[in-house]
């Protein structure tokens, strides 16, 4: 059986299995089609709410990005880890306790404000609408890869999927779906990554092997990494190339952009308790911690192969002839991911630092799909790293198309444009706005900002600018007044957004754009970490406005004393 | 909950638990990681230094001990000052 046979059978076989949960959990009622009936136990929750979690972006994108980045991408690996703990302490409980459905929920009650509420809609929506741009990038790359179409039609199959379950099964089916698309990717992700690591240095463990001795020197990975890298020209691997200020801005924004998206917060809702929701908080970071050690064993690891099979005597010799080059770099060349452009006319594949001398160029976001390829391992393992890239992009695009959705028609319509509009009418117009919102993403995702790890980054930054701050001051200030939080959000989004828009083009046009990221506005903070600073003036916009108009009304007061006890969490769930 | 006395109480104790916690969250990442990476530069692990590893792989651990912690903690708390859920 040919490799395109095998990848459509296993790709088939996963996705008839999401789309037979998703059928037989089909969704009734509108409460169940938001928060799964708020049955769901926590491991169950976290293990979904890592599948939800891991995206395009963690699954296709990230190791890759950290192959060619080295240590100076930590931030992602960090950041997209130490966000459960501000959730957990920070977030996760006091919202449980509150018992709504959605987060513009709680900041219209908190902030006693229909202003507010619609922010915090505008807010999510922008932030999850960036974020699914970044995810049907990476379905694009995946599909147009395996199913050998061009990345177009690659990204039109996949949105018609992601809109089949989203649109029919509601959270319910999704909470199941994911559990069955959790344990198909992190099968995925690990198994290619034990075969290499053990090629390359006899450790099983790809964690282990990262830190372990090259079986081929004798001496360790990733000093023979640094070695080889240095023969061509490159920065070392774990040298840090970023200023310290950029790191650090951008592993705050990635952390502070987890606790504050909300297709991850509304995960809390489901679950039974207070004390559920910390533990959930723990078990999703478990299941994601698996993917998160693998993933920088898994970048080292494919750039040591990626230059020994370019150079194949080694790099102080002459590199591969393109006339010999293996089949994955012409099975990539096709999809136009990846290209050779023979500059001093010798046939050979030079692969260098210096740009004008280069021919070899590999976008980031094939990395992880091309790496059992380039390791040559078995047929099976590349069918089953397909099948593992879609399920992750496809089972977070659909959190987020659900977040989207319910905040239209529960945040949106019901509570503002009609308060009349029957079940069966909100329900209809979340799954038109579900729609809606596919089509946007599909048509930007053809033209992305980015590679798939950093749209979604972009994404984490607007989080991080505008829900983070007015959540967090909603439970620990009883004096953030609605002005204050509406000014505060105001403040974050625009600023943020603006930012990113002047080095990424207006809403994400290509050439339209003033500053790049290489020399960006202001010091060296590039849009990506820009979501820290937003993040900054939302504070301390808010703290001043607040402190300059009214204090809050007494019930406001009270409803902040009763959200910090877990006392009482299920008498206020209203239905 | 018995009194507004024992309620700002709790939520005191709950603060500065949230406080340990973040502080030994923020040294093991922006700190061990980032800031302190120069000074830790001489201590080695497989083949590079102990900044590295806190980067890829030790605030990462950190973190999952962290979550379970404060989970166990404040559930204990909770009983401590009759607020858990029944």
């Amino acid at each position: 059986m040919d490799q395109f046979t095998l990848n459509l059978l296993v790709v088939g076989a996963t996705f008839a299995l999401y789309i037979g949960i998703a059928i037989w959990a089909r969704a009734g009622s509108t409460s169940e089609f938001y928060a799964a009936g708020r049955g769901v136990h926590p491991v169950v929750n976290g293990m979904a709410t890592g599948a939800d979690w891991m995206s395009a972006a963690s699954f296709i994108s990230m190791a890759g990005i950290i192959a060619f980045g080295g240590y100076n991408t930590s931030a992602y690996l960090m950041g997209w880890t130490g966000g459960y703990v501000l959730l957990a302490m920070l977030l996760a409980p006091y919202l449980r306790k509150f018992g709504k459905f959605t987060v513009p929920e709680f900041i219209g009650d908190r902030f006693y404000s229909q202003t507010a509420r619609t922010v915090a809609v505008i807010c999510l929506i922008v932030a999850s609408l960036t974020y699914v741009i970044g995810q049907m990038t990476g379905v694009g790359v995946a599909f147009s890869r395996f199913l050998e179409v061009d990345k177009l039609t690659g990204l039109l199959i996949g949105a018609a999927i992601v809109f089949f379950y989203a649109v029919i099964g509601g959270m319910k089916g999704i909470t199941y779906t994911q559990v069955a698309q959790y344990v198909v990717l992190i099968i995925a992700y690990t198994i290619p990554a034990i075969f290499i690591s053990l090629q390359l240095t006899g450790n099983a463990l790809p964690p282990m092997g990262l830190f372990s001795d090259a079986t081929s020197s004798g001496e360790p990975l990733l000093s023979t990494l640094n070695g080889l890298l240095n023969d061509l020209g490159f920065a070392n691997y774990t040298e840090q190339t970023d200023t310290t200020l950029n790191m650090f801005l951008f592993t705050v924004s990635l952390m502070i952009g987890t606790a504050g998206l909300p297709h991850v917060i509304v995960r809390f809702f489901t679950v039974p308790t207070v004390k559920d929701a910390r533990y959930s908080a723990g078990w999703a970071l478990v299941f994601i911690a698996l993917l998160y050690l693998t993933a920088p064993a898994v970048g080292a690891m494919a750039r040591l192969n990626l230059i020994n099979t370019v150079y194949p005597n080694g790099t102080t010799e002459q590199p591969l002839a393109y006339d010999d080059r293996p089949e994955w770099v012409s099975n990539w060349e096709q999809t136009g991911l990846l290209s050779f452009e023979d500059k001093n006319g010798d046939g050979l594949i030079q692969y260098v630092a210096d740009a004008d001398a280069n021919e070899f160029i590999v976008n980031r976001d094939i990395i992880t799909l091309a790496n059992p390829e380039i390791a040559q391992l078995p047929a099976w393992v590349i069918a089953l790293v397909a099948a593992g890239g879609l399920a992750a992009a496809l089972s977070t695009a659909a959190g987020l198309l659900m977040a989207i959705s319910s905040a239209v028609s529960h945040d949106l319509i019901k509570s503002q444009i009609n308060p009349e509009i029957s079940e069966k009418g909100e329900l209809l117009s979340a799954r038109v706005s579900m729609g809606v919102a596919i089509v946007i993403a599909t048509y930007l995702g053809a033209n992305p900002p980015g590679f798939a790890a950093q749209t979604v980054a972009l994404a984490f930054g607007l989080a991080a600018a505008s829900i983070f701050p007015a959540l967090m001051m909603g439970i620990f200030s009883k004096r953030i007044n609605n002005t204050g939080a509406v000014a505060g959000m105001v403040t974050g989004l625009i600023v943020t957004l603006v930012y990113i828009f002047l080095h990424k083009g207006w809403f994400f046009i290509p050439g339209t754009n003033s500053f790049t990221d290489a020399d960006p506005l202001l010091l060296s903070i590039k849009s990506t970490s820009f979501g820290a600073i937003g993040a900054l003036l939302n504070f301390i916009v808010a703290y001043f406005v607040s402190n300059a108009t009214e204090d809050t009304p007494q019930e406001i007061k009270e409803l902040v004393e009763a959200v910090r006890v877990p006392r009482g969490s299920s008498a206020a769930v209203d239905h | 909950m018995a009194s507004q006395q024992d309620s700002s109480a709790y939520w005191s104790k709950n603060i500065s638990i949230i406080k340990g916690c973040l502080i030994v969250w923020f040294v093991s990442s922006f700190g061990m990681a980032i800031l302190l990476r120069p000074l830790l530069s001489g201590i080695e692990v497989g083949g590079t230094d102990l900044g590295f590893w806190f980067a890829q792989q030790g605030s990462i651990l950190v973190f999952l001990v962290l979550i379970f912690f404060y989970a166990w903690r404040m559930h204990k708390l909770d009983v401590e000052y009759g607020v858990d859920e029944e």
